[in-house]
């Protein structure tokens, strides 16, 4: 009973202990429990979600690495390759904004590493609760400080991101940091051990109490006694990061370098057994080895610790002085702390001592499937139902001016001020400039263009058209800058998988994010699930966070997002009617969230994209914007903000869900008024319609005669965030 | 001709600066590393940006105490060449001795990454001379320590020798003191500003007029050469 209750403690289910028992053919010891509990964490082993992540598409022509390594890898031109990955930091960010963030960002960076990759972006998506709550005003500037304090140290530019503020968040913050890598063909690395005899070196930061059981405990709900786990969460050092990367792309030349992973989630539990996995060898590890930072340290201290800016590596027997010769050289510990051995097995030793041993194939991979149930959430039935009713006039400006002063809108500035986008001198689109991010490499003529995008209040309308409709939004932004969308990374971040409302959710969004990709042909590259986010009070809603990375072979046709010239022709390009369900602007003025969320038909999606991209080819777009949250109208106005021009319009219709509803597959472009008959043939032909809503003008917005000043615009978009802090 | 990248652990635009010298203008440039200490075939050093040893205690107050820093007033002094920092490095420079002053936290206490209006207060020097005097430039800030100050009396000897060659144009984004963004010492060798002329010395990245700085050095140093 005794061991019944550790194991209880360790959050084993009595059927998964019983599984280890039948495994082991005996009872695990303390250790032993411990390593499980991590490798087995669903964190750690997706066990809860696997079956549905199978159904997503994984396959392309550009990929190099798919799902199932550190990071997912496309093949660009030229030998070159991009790595990119999400992450969720999001229970330790609850209880620690401020670290939790940090270490969020130096993880993701340490997945890029692992794959033999500079580390050239980083990403972040964020939600919190309202801003008018201040728990959640003290997270927001915790997480965001957090993110600073390790991406600027690191030197890695944060190019971009997003984030939502929903009173859902006000339990459950959520971060999600994706990174971006580059690295030649030959350069790519794998998580590795292969060769008995072969040894296994730890290097970065010494190990110490920090982080024990992390990732155990971001596979629980977050309860109300929460701030006692602040001990769970690790803490950064971004110089030693830094470090870190340069001694490791260092070391990662060395043609003794069988396989390179880094030490995140369950740290010396989880990354090596992972290792040995993908080898089919077994591993020996000797904790006296093990460079500490505190003094007595059990191994089972040692074995669960989460100490940050660490990595493992296989190498080739006789060649572990050049490794420990370069980390030394970078003022970091490197030590010799195993060696790869016939057994398949993960054993570990205190000296001579076998203090721990597990099969391989039992430790990883081999947690019991839990039987989870799905069933059809009854609130999707009345709250698709739902209906509001409008005001009878509305004024124009006062509306427009209202919804670009809302969190969810308004200019992010004084979130992306607070990180440096610019270092490494490739952003040639920086924040604020266009619908993605673009990063220039030099010695090519190639850009990357990269986004995070997931508008979960869709998704907890219509998991299904919701997550399609995330898909299609980081695809849009991507298009919009002229960058064709090649690979996705995902971070799901759902409530907790055992209520069967929520599991349906998760089914249903795999579902809906699949057949968007699969239709317009963008492989899942890598990707993150984060369950459990929930607290006494409140589920999260469903969010899905989709990271999108795009490619532009001639980075002279990139396109700005803001209006250009006087006189250049504004046109709305796409599905011009639609409804207004799940938009801010019924939250913002009828505090209403419902309605039928407007499906996508992805068969006009994939012409539209091939149309936008075709026009971006030929250099025909001044300027275009994805038409998304807040609708047309806040779509324009943001368009006006960049160079402080304003645009003389005459829409057709001038309805509040014509100019404020959400629903997808729209743009707006700016053109020059000799392109006018080139474009509107090409769009003709492609069967896309198109309005002509007039031309880009000096001085206000002038939309069928309500005039609204460029600065009047200007100070309540630059408002949203600001009025709170 | 020949130049140093300074490389402390933590700098992380040593490669910025690097592109700029070598595939820009085509100096021959090594990345030095922080344990040299023999500068003496070099003709422009230059701390670059970064976090120096995670900056953690002061931005800059363990660097001065990297071998290659501790190699800069011998260096100095010999008029043996120009020395740049830039950023981390101006900071650096400061906790040295080498240039006067110090960089405090930013008045609002926060790290700024934006673009900034910057005037040429002296264009009379190696490191501004391609420049007209008054001119205006857009350059890209990134930092968290960067408010420039000084006690009254070394700051009108600054006004007095003119070692105050830029300024914040618009808005001063950090609080320094007078709007400094720039200074030299008196015998114009040793230069230092927290804007970074590295992030904006291509069309592609902006103006490009950051390259005006180094391009000023590069023809001092050839006149000097021949």
């Amino acid at each position: 009973m005794a061991k019944l209750a550790v194991a209880a403690q360790h959050g084993f289910s009595d059927r998964e202990y019983e599984a280890i028992c039948q495994a082991l053919g005996r009872e695990p010891n303390e250790l032993e429990l411990g390593l499980f509990s991590l490798n087995w964490s669903e964190h750690c082993s997706y066990k809860s979600s696997k079956r549905f992540l199978r159904r997503l598409p994984t396959v392309g022509k550009r990929v190099l690495q798919g799902p199932g390594e550190n990071a997912g890898v496309l093949e660009l031109e030229n030998g070159w390759c991009v790595a990119f990955k999400v992450e969720s930091h999001n229970h330790p960010s609850a209880v620690e904004p401020f670290n939790g963030a940090a270490t969020g960002v130096g993880g993701i960076v340490r997945d890029i590493l692992s794959m033999g990759a500079r580390p050239v972006a980083l990403l972040d998506s964020l939600r919190f609760g309202e801003l008018s709550d201040g728990k959640s005003r003290r997270l927001f500037e915790g997480v965001v400080s957090g993110i600073a304090h390790y991406g600027n140290c690191l030197g890695v530019p944060t190019v971009g991101g997003e984030v939502y503020f929903e009173d859902t968040y006000s339990d459950n913050c959520l971060v999600n940091a994706m990174c971006v890598g580059l690295l030649k063909k030959h350069e790519l690395k794998k998580a590795i051990a292969l060769g008995l005899g072969n040894k296994l070196i730890l290097a970065g930061a010494s190990t110490g109490r920090d982080g024990i059981h992390g990732a155990t405990f971001a596979s629980e709900d977050l309860l109300g006694d929460s701030e006692e786990k602040r001990p769970n969460v690790q803490v950064g050092d971004p110089f030693v990061g830094k470090l870190l990367i340069e001694a490791t792309l260092e070391a990662a030349k060395l043609p003794e370098l069988i396989g390179l992973q880094d030490l995140g989630a369950g740290g010396l539990s989880t990354a090596p057994p992972e290792m040995a996995a993908r080898g089919d060898v077994g591993l020996a590890i000797d904790v006296t080895k093990v460079p500490l930072r505190a003094t007595s340290m059990s191994p089972y201290e040692i074995m669960l610790s989460e100490s940050q800016e660490r990595m493992v590596l296989c190498i080739k027997a006789g060649s572990e002085q050049k490794f420990i010769d370069i980390y030394r050289k970078w003022g970091l510990e490197a030590a010799v702390i195993g060696a790869v051995i016939p057994e398949c097995v993960y054993r570990i030793q205190q000296g001579k001592k076998i203090v721990a041993e597990i099969p391989i194939p039992i430790l990883v991979g081999g947690s019991p499937e839990p039987e989870l149930d799905t069933r059809q959430p009854r609130y999707l039935g009345s709250i698709s139902q739902k209906r509001v009713t409008l005001a009878k006039t509305f004024d124009l400006r006062e509306r427009l001016l209202s919804l670009l002063r809302s969190p969810n809108i308004g200019s992010r500035r004084w979130i992306y001020q607070q990180y440096d986008h610019s270092v490494q001198t490739n952003t040639v689109i920086n924040p604020g400039e266009g619908d993605a991010a673009m990063l220039r490499v030099k010695g090519g003529k190639f850009a990357l263009a990269v986004t995070m995008d997931g508008n979960a209040r869709h998704v907890y309308l219509d998991p299904y058209e919701g997550s399609k409709r995330a898909v299609c939004e980081a695809v849009h932004n991507l298009v919009a800058v002229g960058a064709e969308p090649i690979g996705i990374t995902d971070n799901l971040n759902w409530a907790n998988p055992t209520d069967p409302e929520v599991y349906w959710t998760f089914e249903q969004a795999i579902a809906g994010m699949s057949a968007a990709a699969s239709a317009l042909g963008i492989p899942f590259v890598s990707g993150n699930v984060s369950l459990y986010n929930q607290s006494e009070a409140r589920k999260i809603y469903p969010t899905p966070v989709v990271g999108m990375v795009g490619y532009l072979k001639d980075l002279d046709k990139r396109v700005p997002m803001g209006f250009q010239k006087p006189g250049d022709l504004v046109y709305v390009v796409g599905k011009l009617d639609g409804n207004f369900g799940g938009s801010e602007f019924l939250k913002v003025f009828y505090n209403f969230v419902g309605g039928e969320l407007e499906p996508i038909d992805l068969n006009f999606e994939k012409r539209l994209i091939e149309a936008m991209l075709s026009l971006a080819d030929q250099k025909l777009l001044r300027s275009t914007h994805d038409v998304s949250d807040g609708g047309l109208l806040v779509a324009i106005a943001e368009m006006t903000l960049p160079k402080g021009l304003g645009a003389e319009l005459r829409l057709q219709l001038l309805t509040e869900e014509k100019l404020f509803g959400e629903w997808p597959s729209r743009f707006v472009v700016s053109v020059s008024p000799k392109d006018k008959n080139k474009i509107e043939s090409l769009l003709g032909n492609a069967g896309i319609s198109f309005e002509s809503i007039g031309p880009v003008e000096r001085t206000t917005l002038n939309v069928n005669g309500a005039a609204i000043s460029l600065a009047e615009l200007k100070t309540a978009y630059e408002s949203a965030l600001t009025r709170f802090l | 001709m020949k130049a140093a990248v300074i490389v402390l652990p933590g700098s992380n635009c040593d490669m910025d600066a690097y592109h700029v010298l070598k595939d820009l203008l085509q100096l021959e440039t090594e990345l030095l590393w922080h344990r040299e200490t023999d500068l003496s075939k070099f003709d422009l050093i230059v701390v670059p940006g970064g976090f120096a040893y995670g900056d953690y205690l002061r931005a800059g107050a363990i660097a001065r105490f990297a071998p290659a820093v501790q190699a800069l007033p011998d260096y100095i002094e010999a008029k043996r060449g120009f020395v740049l920092g830039i950023c981390n490095g101006f900071q650096v420079l400061t906790e040295a001795g080498l240039l006067p002053g110090a960089l405090a936290r930013n008045i609002d206490r926060k790290f700024i990454c934006k673009s900034v209006t910057l005037r040429i207060e002296n264009a009379d020097s190696p490191f501004t001379h391609l420049f007209k005097p008054g001119e205006t430039l857009e350059l890209p800030i990134a930092h968290a320590e960067g408010r420039y100050f000084d006690t009254p009396a070394q700051l009108e000897k600054l006004e007095k020798n003119k070692q105050i060659f830029l300024t914040y144009a618009e808005e001063n984004p950090n609080g320094s003191v007078n709007n400094i963004a720039g200074i030299m010492n008196e015998s114009k060798t040793v230069f230092g500003l927290m804007p970074h002329p590295e992030r904006n010395s291509e069309t592609l990245l902006g103006s490009g007029a950051g390259l005006k700085f180094f391009q000023s050095l590069v023809y001092s140093l050839e006149a000097v050469h021949g």
